[in-house]
């Protein structure tokens, strides 16, 4: 068994699978339950004064029968008192002093609010503070969540508020809704962040209720933007994992969010720059049991590729990432197919034909088609759709300036 | 039939016995099922088809809640896709060739969801098909089976006027007489004439074209004529006592059980059905559902040579019916009811013109087994005065065609089972819409 420990800025957990904050990490009982069954650590709910939700607040956006592959929701911070949450997580840190408690906080931007929302907040004895400048939906409208995380001056200036009384690291959370993400990250390390979690959620709608015309999820007749996560984010939210993880104007350690379900996709983004990632959709849809595979995964992909501890990988691909004009020219792959695997559905020809470079043809009285080489443009296409693994390979017919893989 | 008994079954209990048995699927299971389809292009399932059936573009259709769309797909190539989903060998045809079956995947369940698609549009009432612009032809078409139905549809889509002559009392043929109803239920092909009489199509039933209707006058009349016959008549059990109360030829029984109250029905306390085909066995599993107490199947060749879909040799042994393999009738005993039957045993020679073994009575081998009711399914054949009055030339009992379904009269087509020996509901489709561009061909070119 690996070394599954990690540090977030000096706060440690036993494992590097936290949960983010939102609705799995609003009680103790919750919570309890969450670290009995292996989560290394988890971000309380934020808090902040409390607020009313509406009702319905949630949208799902389905593949192909699959329910979803992504979620949004149009709900706001904790609708508890800030002095039940608090007490919770007091109880919460006593009772498991191994596991990493972060608490996200959110209040009106005044320097005298912050200053006491983080005094009461570490008197729990948490390992440490999210700051929420990320929520992308009602909150903006009152000056808070993603208000600020879009505008890198009121970011710098609230994180230094926030710096200026924590004992405890601060962890500014960046909200995907933005040009560049590197300046708000920029100026997050100007106002003295220890680190930084990345992705909130995205602004979205998942869909429009055809036979009412009301976009989802639906609020008396009126929808309003919510938040995207689920699997369906993972890519976004890994491209600007890369973006922070390779700027080295920022250089602070980063707590990864954004679709993670597995092991893989932690692992993905600790290879990125991730020190450790947070979970949240994945439990909302499965349970807190879903981090046993984690766990178990992840130990055995170490052990197997002899890995001492996880550690070693953290950051492993970002040298890998670089502007396209980096890239190599002459490095050539051709696709291949294998005919005893190929079933002939010939989806392959239909996608080079209308959507890749017309490399592929059909072959009379055969189901297999043939791939002409000399008009492969090297694409991947075709082997992105075939349904059989291993079928449509990519083979290295030049090897460019000889980085081996 | 046998008067002398019948079993106690309740009108309740009997009923269950003869409901369709596959169940539909639901919303959920059928768009999972769906989702599982690759949507391959040229898709090996419609090749299969004998109707061309664009299986992935309906199931696409499925998938994105489009079943009116999904309905005219299916519907638009096959006008009886509702008893072809019932009714087609599918593991012959287009689940057999599913790719899925390439990487041992259970082929996707087309059958299942074109039953699926056919019912919500039958429950809906969703016309999905038109009759095409008005052309001044008119077209006969004689039987309302699955040819003549198929025929009939296309004609009407291209504008023709059609008059459909049966001379049973309800069209759909064997769809509708000759397939036991916990397999296809006679709504289901009644309905599909129903749809083909909304394209605007004549039907005239209870008229027995050649007896009631003159051929001369269909000559004179229409345009054109497409016979869609069928095989009308049972082959007869040619051994000493078939004429004896109880012998029953396969597809009277099966009539019955389609047209008659099922609880005054009377069935055979002990069953002989003579024969290896589908027939023989929807008779044989419907006996014992009547309630006969044994039902035994006679078969003069063995289990691997017997054309009954596998299915519903299983359905059969299911059901408790057992089987005499390398067994022929040589005479039916009785004073004047059935009494007992005698059998010779068979063995298998050299391959016969069908490519099977040809079964030998071995001398001697006789035997006699007590029976009550005997079932003969000896496979149909058709009555040739009818076709003789049209003057087509036949050959082995069967109209001849070229290959756009005309018969040797420039007026005349044909299609179905009268063509082409006695083949599955879809080829008699896929000949009527055959006949029906050959038919449109003609008029419209004057040829």
């Amino acid at each position: 068994m690996a070394d599954l420990s990690v540090s977030l800025a000096g706060i440690k957990s036993p494992n590097p699978f936290w949960l983010s904050s939102g609705p799995v990490t609003n009680t103790y009982d919750q919570m309890a339950r969450a670290f009995e069954q292996g989560w290394g650590g988890a971000v309380w709910k934020t808090i902040g004064e409390p607020i009313v939700n509406v009702s319905s607040r949630l949208g799902g956006l389905d593949y192909r029968g699959r329910r979803l592959l992504g979620l949004n929701n149009i709900e706001l911070i904790s609708d508890r008192s800030i002095e039940d949450n608090l007490k919770e997580v007091a109880r919460l840190k006593k009772r498991y002093p191994q596991h990493a408690v972060i608490v996200s906080l959110m209040v009106e931007p005044k320097p005298e609010a912050w200053r006491e929302l983080v005094r009461r907040t570490e008197d729990t004895g948490c390992d440490g503070l999210e700051l929420n400048f990320s929520c992308p939906h009602g909150m903006g409208e009152r000056g808070m969540g993603a208000a600020i995380g879009q505008d890198p001056e009121i970011t710098q200036e609230i994180t230094s508020w926030a710096k200026e009384h924590a004992r405890t690291p601060v962890i500014v959370k960046l909200t995907p809704n933005i040009t560049n993400i590197q300046v708000i990250g920029r100026a997050a390390k100007a106002g003295g962040a220890n680190a930084l979690s990345l992705i909130n959620t995205i602004s979205s709608f998942t869909g429009v209720d055809l036979d009412t015309f009301t976009p989802l999820p639906v609020v008396a007749g009126r929808s309003s933007h919510g938040g995207y996560c689920g699997p369906a984010v993972k890519p976004i939210a890994l491209n600007l994992v890369a973006e922070i993880a390779r700027d080295p104007q920022i250089g602070l350690p980063i707590s990864g969010i954004g679709g993670i379900e597995t092991w893989r996709d932690a692992l993905e983004f600790m290879l990125l720059g991730c020190s450790c990632i947070q979970v949240q959709t994945a439990v909302v849809h499965w349970g807190f049991r879903i981090v046993e595979d984690m766990i178990d995964g992840l130990n055995n992909f170490l052990d197997e590729r002899g890995y001492k501890t996880v550690r070693e990988l953290i950051g492993v691909s970002v040298p890998k990432v670089g502007a396209w004009g980096q890239l190599d020219l002459s490095y050539q792959v051709r696709a291949r197919v294998n005919k005893e695997k190929c079933i002939g559905c010939q989806l392959c020809y239909i996608a080079c034909l209308d959507g890749g470079h017309q490399a592929i043809d059909l072959v009379p009285d055969s189901r297999i088609p043939f791939f002409a080489e000399e008009r492969c443009v090297g694409c991947n296409l075709c082997s992105l759709i075939c349904p059989v693994q291993g079928c449509i390979t990519m083979q290295v017919t030049k090897p460019g300036r000889g980085i081996s893989e | 039939m046998n008067e002398t008994w019948k079993a106690d079954l309740s009108t309740t209990t009997l009923a269950t016995h003869f409901a369709e048995m596959q169940p539909p699927l639901s919303v959920d299971a059928a768009l999972g099922e769906a989702y599982r389809c690759l949507y391959c292009y040229d898709a090996p399932c419609t090749q299969a088809c004998p109707a061309a059936i664009d299986v992935a573009s309906f199931i696409r259709k499925i998938t994105t809640d489009n079943l009116k769309g999904a309905a005219r797909v299916i519907l638009s190539a096959n006008i009886l896709g509702a008893t072809c989903a019932r009714v087609c060998p599918v593991e012959k045809l287009c689940e057999g060739a599913c790719v899925m079956l390439k990487e041992g995947r259970p082929p996707i369940a087309i059958g299942r969801l074109q039953r699926y698609v056919c019912d919500w549009a039958t429950a809906h009432g969703v016309q999905v098909l038109h009759k095409g612009r008005q052309k001044n032809k008119q077209v006969a078409v004689v039987g309302a089976g699955p040819a003549g139905l198929a025929c009939a549809a296309e004609l009407a889509r291209l504008g023709y006027g059609v008059t459909v002559f049966e001379a049973q009392e309800q069209g759909g043929g064997m769809a509708t007489y000759g397939i036991v109803d916990y397999h296809l239920p006679k709504e289901i092909p009644l309905a599909e004439v129903e749809l083909v009489r909304s394209l605007g199509v004549a039907f005239v039933f209870g008229q027995a074209v050649g007896q009631d209707v003159p051929v001369d006058n269909l000559l004179a009349r229409y345009d054109a004529v497409f016979l869609g016959l069928g095989l009308n008549q049972g082959l007869p059990l040619q051994v000493p006592g078939a004429k004896l109360k109880g012998v029953v030829e396969a597809l009277d029984f099966i009539q019955d059980t389609k047209t008659k109250s099922l609880a005054r029905l009377a069935v055979g306390r002990q069953v002989a059905v003579l024969g290896g085909g589908n027939t023989a066995l929807d008779a044989a599993v419907a006996a014992k559902r009547l309630g006969a107490e044994e039902v035994t199947v006679y078969y003069r060749r063995t289990a691997a040579e017997m054309p009954a879909y596998p299915a519903k040799q299983s359905l059969a042994k299911e059901e408790g019916v057992t089987f005499h393999w390398l067994a022929a009738p040589q005479q039916i005993l009785g004073s004047e009811r059935v009494e007992k039957l005698v059998l010779s045993k068979m063995c298998l020679g050299e391959p016969d013109e069908s490519g099977r073994r040809r079964p030998i009575p071995i001398p001697g081998s006789e035997y006699k087994v007590p029976a009550d009711m005997v079932i003969v399914a000896l496979g149909q054949t058709m009555n040739p005065a009818l076709p003789q009055k049209f003057g087509v030339r036949m050959a082995n009992g069967l109209i001849q065609v070229d290959d756009s379904g005309r018969t040797s009269h420039p007026k005349v087509f044909a299609g179905g089972d009268c063509v082409n020996g006695g083949r599955e509901v879809v080829f008699a489709v896929a000949e009527g819409k055959r006949a029906a561009y050959g038919i449109a061909q003609m008029l419209s070119e004057g040829r």
